[in-house]
């Protein structure tokens, strides 16, 4: 593999072939944004399974899969597997999930030995083409339209995409709707079974649409796995739609890539492909993505952390002040190690970002000073801790010496409007309940 | 005389299907079926990594493979559903088709990569290839189904615990959590040594269905287990010898379409949570309401009667049943508004209830004591709800002939008093009459 020239790639079947899969792709990808949404990626799976039998009929009858009779079975099939699902679940008892995989995969037998059957001597359908379609065979049968050739499965899949965004286009609010509050949408007048059935049978559309080229292995992961990206990178609805398209395509072209590279199936190169870009997702999203996560949490462990060495500061300058006025405040910094509740290392960071900021400042002797900058910030830090103990002396039925650990988690999240709202509440005190003074706030000092 | 070969797949497939029936159930039963299909597909690539390993077909490895591959995909799973905002549905979807893709592109890989005698190796874990199945393979399948209900039966009670309520059982000092994790862990064996046979996109099937057909029978754990795995045993041994009768029937979907077979049966047919009975029991039901209803309208219509007559209040009800049901009387009435259909008072009239009088019907002797006593019931039912509303959730049922049964004496007596007072408690002497079964 290593010798692999990209020269040698017959780049005319390497565009129709991407052109086949993205569309396909891109059409199960916006219908998948709407199931994944509605939490329903699995009957969107079952229906992408069950149309087999619909689609074994058809080449029974016509031995063709672009035909419209078949397009009309395969959107009854995926009808009936909604419904059937349903009717098993309500009326039969049966668990939903195992209502769903009770009718998926008694479909799906069915197709594979009715296919099985079918293709005992020819060589156009066998079970394994099922799973994987027949991509590379998308060049055989071209028509010409203005004097270019044209692969015919172009037609069929370029009507379904356009049917799909004239679907999404045309039903837009009734499907926002649908999908985020079926109780709403029934309450005003609008139908949630009607859509439901509507967007069941347009995935059946699509499944069947993509089924011969790339294989149902691809609708499922097209359906899915899109989808459940773009929910990780977008938080509307129409930029979901935009990043779930944007990542079916992407897969699309790589997955052709990696399949000439690697010398094997399209439809299985373009799941490795889509699983990887929803991994990219899941690592790297930015508000819901495990690194940005992963860093805010540091980030405010950080925050906290240095609040509290400044705080400390601020209190050990104020016992000085109180022992004898003229003695400089300072502090050993071993002794700041380790502020309350937080391990050494984030001490540590916290004490650089301190440094870095300016808040705090090494004496000659190597112990810590706050800054004019610091000391303002953690006056400002102690004020809302005492505001909080009177506050909660004020009015909770607390031993004093209860006090203290609650205001020190909640000092972290008292901003200046809270600490106004809390001051006048309390007819702005001077004293929290242990006696200390309650500094004033920044712009009065 | 059925030959070796045969013998030995029959066992294999039955034993195999017995397995999956027994943990299935469990499987059906905490609500995880899909998360069965998530490992079947999940397991693949790592049936193909195995061989990418070893470059040879090795049955062990492969199966070990498959069982750190499917690992792998339903540990993602759940920490996609724990850690991201991925749903679970979504989770399964996504580890689902990633995984299998990935090893369907492996798989492909080696077949244009090595000679063309290893290919039918991995093609076979797709669809199952039951047929080929070795005595090696069934001392196999034989040691796992063994393994597996001995396991069954020594935590049967601690597993049952936590298939109906979790929480329960962690509440209780059980470790609920590593009970489950056995569980899941049994369900992944069985699929996995499952894949040869039935193939990788079928094998859940075998799990969910003879379950939930299993469940239709019966509301027990324990006959639900013996149910589920004799139906697996059953549909997978029809399944396999109907692939070998007939050429170019793959084992994996003939087996699920024996089982869904068997599950259409169960869903229809099924004793009581059947279809079919179920149907049958709600037909009753709905014509003892009618009936009741048409007693009920009947007595009102009379009692309506008997007053507009001017007769004495606390009147001897007996000409009552004299009373006709006439479409004169019906304007009158508001209870007869809701004309009763021919067919409810030709039933009625054959069970004795109503009798055939010139120019309509009239309540027969056995007919007026029910329906006295259906009307009591109406009534005493009507005027606890308007009392109490806020208990009609605590009466699953309300049916008026069994007000007795269902409200304490206390309060049918303090109720009764009320209607009395008001004079609109129907007279009901004697024992209350049979009224067949539903």
């Amino acid at each position: 593999m290593n010798d692999f020239d990209f020269a040698a790639v017959d780049w005319g079947q390497a565009f129709w072939t991407i052109a086949a899969a993205a569309l396909s792709s891109v059409s199960c990808a916006l219908l998948g944004c709407y199931l994944v949404l509605r939490r329903m990626s699995l009957l969107g799976d079952a229906i992408s399974h069950a149309i087999l039998p619909g689609i074994a009929v058809a080449f029974w009858f016509g031995g063709t899969t672009a035909a419209l009779p078949m397009f009309l079975g395969a959107v009854a099939v995926g009808l009936l597997t909604a419904a059937l699902t349903e009717t098993l679940h309500r009326a039969g008892n049966v668990p939903e999930d195992a209502a769903m995989g009770v009718v998926f995969t008694s479909l799906f037998a069915l197709g594979v030995v009715m296919i099985a059957r079918l293709s005992a001597g020819r060589i156009d359908l066998d079970p394994d083409c099922v799973l994987y379609g027949r991509i590379e065979h998308v060049l055989l049968e071209t028509r010409t339209v203005l004097g270019r050739e044209i692969p015919l499965a172009m037609f069929p899949l370029g009507t379904t995409l356009l049917a799909t965004a004239l679907f999404i286009g045309a039903c837009w609010k009734e499907l926002k709707i649908a999908s985020f509050d079926p109780a709403l949408a029934t309450a005003m007048g609008l139908s949630a079974g009607v859509v439901h059935y509507l967007l069941m049978g347009m995935v059946a559309v699509a499944s069947v649409a993509a089924f011969d080229s790339v294989g149902s292995v691809i609708v499922v992961a097209m359906l899915i796995v899109p989808a459940a990206a773009a929910h990780l990178l977008a938080d509307r609805l129409g930029p979901m739609l935009a990043w779930a398209a944007g990542i079916a395509f992407l897969s699309a072209v790589l997955g052709y890539l990696g399949a000439v590279y690697f010398n094997t199936v399209v439809a299985g190169m373009m799941a490795i492909v889509v699983g990887l870009e929803f991994t990219l997702a899941v690592l790297l999203a930015p508000r819901h993505g495990l690194v940005s996560r992963a860093w805010h949490r540091l980030d405010l462990a950080l925050r906290i952390v240095s609040e509290d060495i400044i705080a400390r500061l601020y209190r050990a300058e104020e016992g000085r002040a109180e022992e004898g006025r003229a003695e400089e405040s300072h502090l050993a910094g071993p002794s700041i190690g380790q502020p309350a509740g937080s391990g050494g290392f984030t001490a540590w960071l916290g004490l650089r970002r301190l440094l870095r900021r300016g808040d705090v400042k090494r004496a000659p002797d190597r112990s810590l000073r706050l800054t004019e900058q610091g000391r303002l910030a953690a006056q400002s830090l102690v004020r809302s801790h005492r505001l909080w103990e009177a506050y909660l002396g004020e009015h909770f039925d607390l031993p004093l010496d209860h006090l203290h650990e609650p205001a020190e988690r909640v000092e972290h999240f008292i901003g200046p409007q809270l600490q106004e709202r809390l001051a006048s509440e309390l007819a702005r005190p001077g004293v929290d309940p242990h006696g200390k003074e309650i500094p004033p706030s920044d712009h009065k000092s | 005389m059925i030959a070796y070969n045969t013998a030995v797949v029959l066992a294999g497939a039955s034993l195999l299907g017995a397995s999956t029936g027994l943990v299935g159930s469990f499987a059906v039963l905490r609500r995880r079926a899909l998360l069965g299909d998530a490992l079947a597909h999940a397991a693949f690539p790592g049936v193909c990594l195995a061989f990418l390993c070893l470059d040879r077909r090795n049955l062990p490895a492969m199966l070990v493979g498959a069982l750190m591959t499917g690992i792998v995909g339903v540990s993602l799973l759940i920490g996609l559903r724990r850690a991201t905002r991925v749903k679970e549905d979504a989770a399964i979807g996504v580890v689902l088709s990633v995984f299998f893709g990935a090893g369907l592109a492996l798989s492909r890989m080696i077949q244009n990569r090595s000679s063309a005698g290893s290919r039918a190796g991995l093609d076979s874990y797709i669809f199952g290839s039951a047929a080929t199945m070795r005595l090696a393979e069934l001392w196999l399948i034989a040691g796992v189904a063994a393994a597996c209900l001995a396991i069954v039966l020594v935590l049967y009670k601690e597993f049952k615990l936590v298939a109906f309520d979790a929480g329960f059982a962690r509440v209780q000092g059980w470790p609920a959590g590593r009970l489950d994790l056995l569980l899941m862990g049994l369900i992944a064996i069985t699929v996995v040594i499952g894949l040869p046979a039935v193939g990788a996109v079928l094998i859940a099937a075998m799990l969910i269905l003879p379950a939930a057909a299993a469940r239709f029978w019966t509301d027990r754990l324990g006959v639900m287990l013996v149910v589920s795995a004799a139906l697996g045993a059953t549909s997978a041994a029809a399944g396999t010898l109907l692939s070998a009768q007939y050429d170019g029937l793959p084992t994996g979907p003939t087996i699920v379409l024996v089982g869904a077979a068997a599950f259409l049966c169960s869903a229809l047919f099924a004793l009581r949570r059947g279809a079919l009975s179920r149907s049958v029991r709600q037909l009753r039901f709905r014509r003892r309401l009618e009936e009741q209803r048409l007693l009920r309208t009947l007595y009102e219509a009379a009692e309506a009667g008997r007053q507009a007559s001017g007769g004495p209040q606390p009147s001897p009800l007996a000409p009552l049943h004299r009373v006709t049901h006439q479409p004169a009387n019906a304007g009158r009435s508001p209870a007869l508004q809701h004309a009763p259909r021919p067919a409810a008072l030709r039933r009625a009239v054959r069970a004795g209830w109503l009798t055939v009088e010139p120019g309509g019907y009239g309540l027969s002797e056995q007919g007026l004591s029910r329906a006295a006593h259906v009307v009591r019931g109406y009534r005493l039912w009507r005027l606890f709800l308007s009392e109490c509303a806020d208990q009609v959730g605590a009466f699953g049922e309300l049916d008026v002939e069994a007000v007795d049964e269902r409200l304490p004496p206390g309060v049918v007596s303090a109720l009764e008093a009320r209607l009395l007072a008001e004079g609109r408690l129907p007279a009901t002497e004697g024992e209350r009459p049979r009224v067949r079964p539903s």
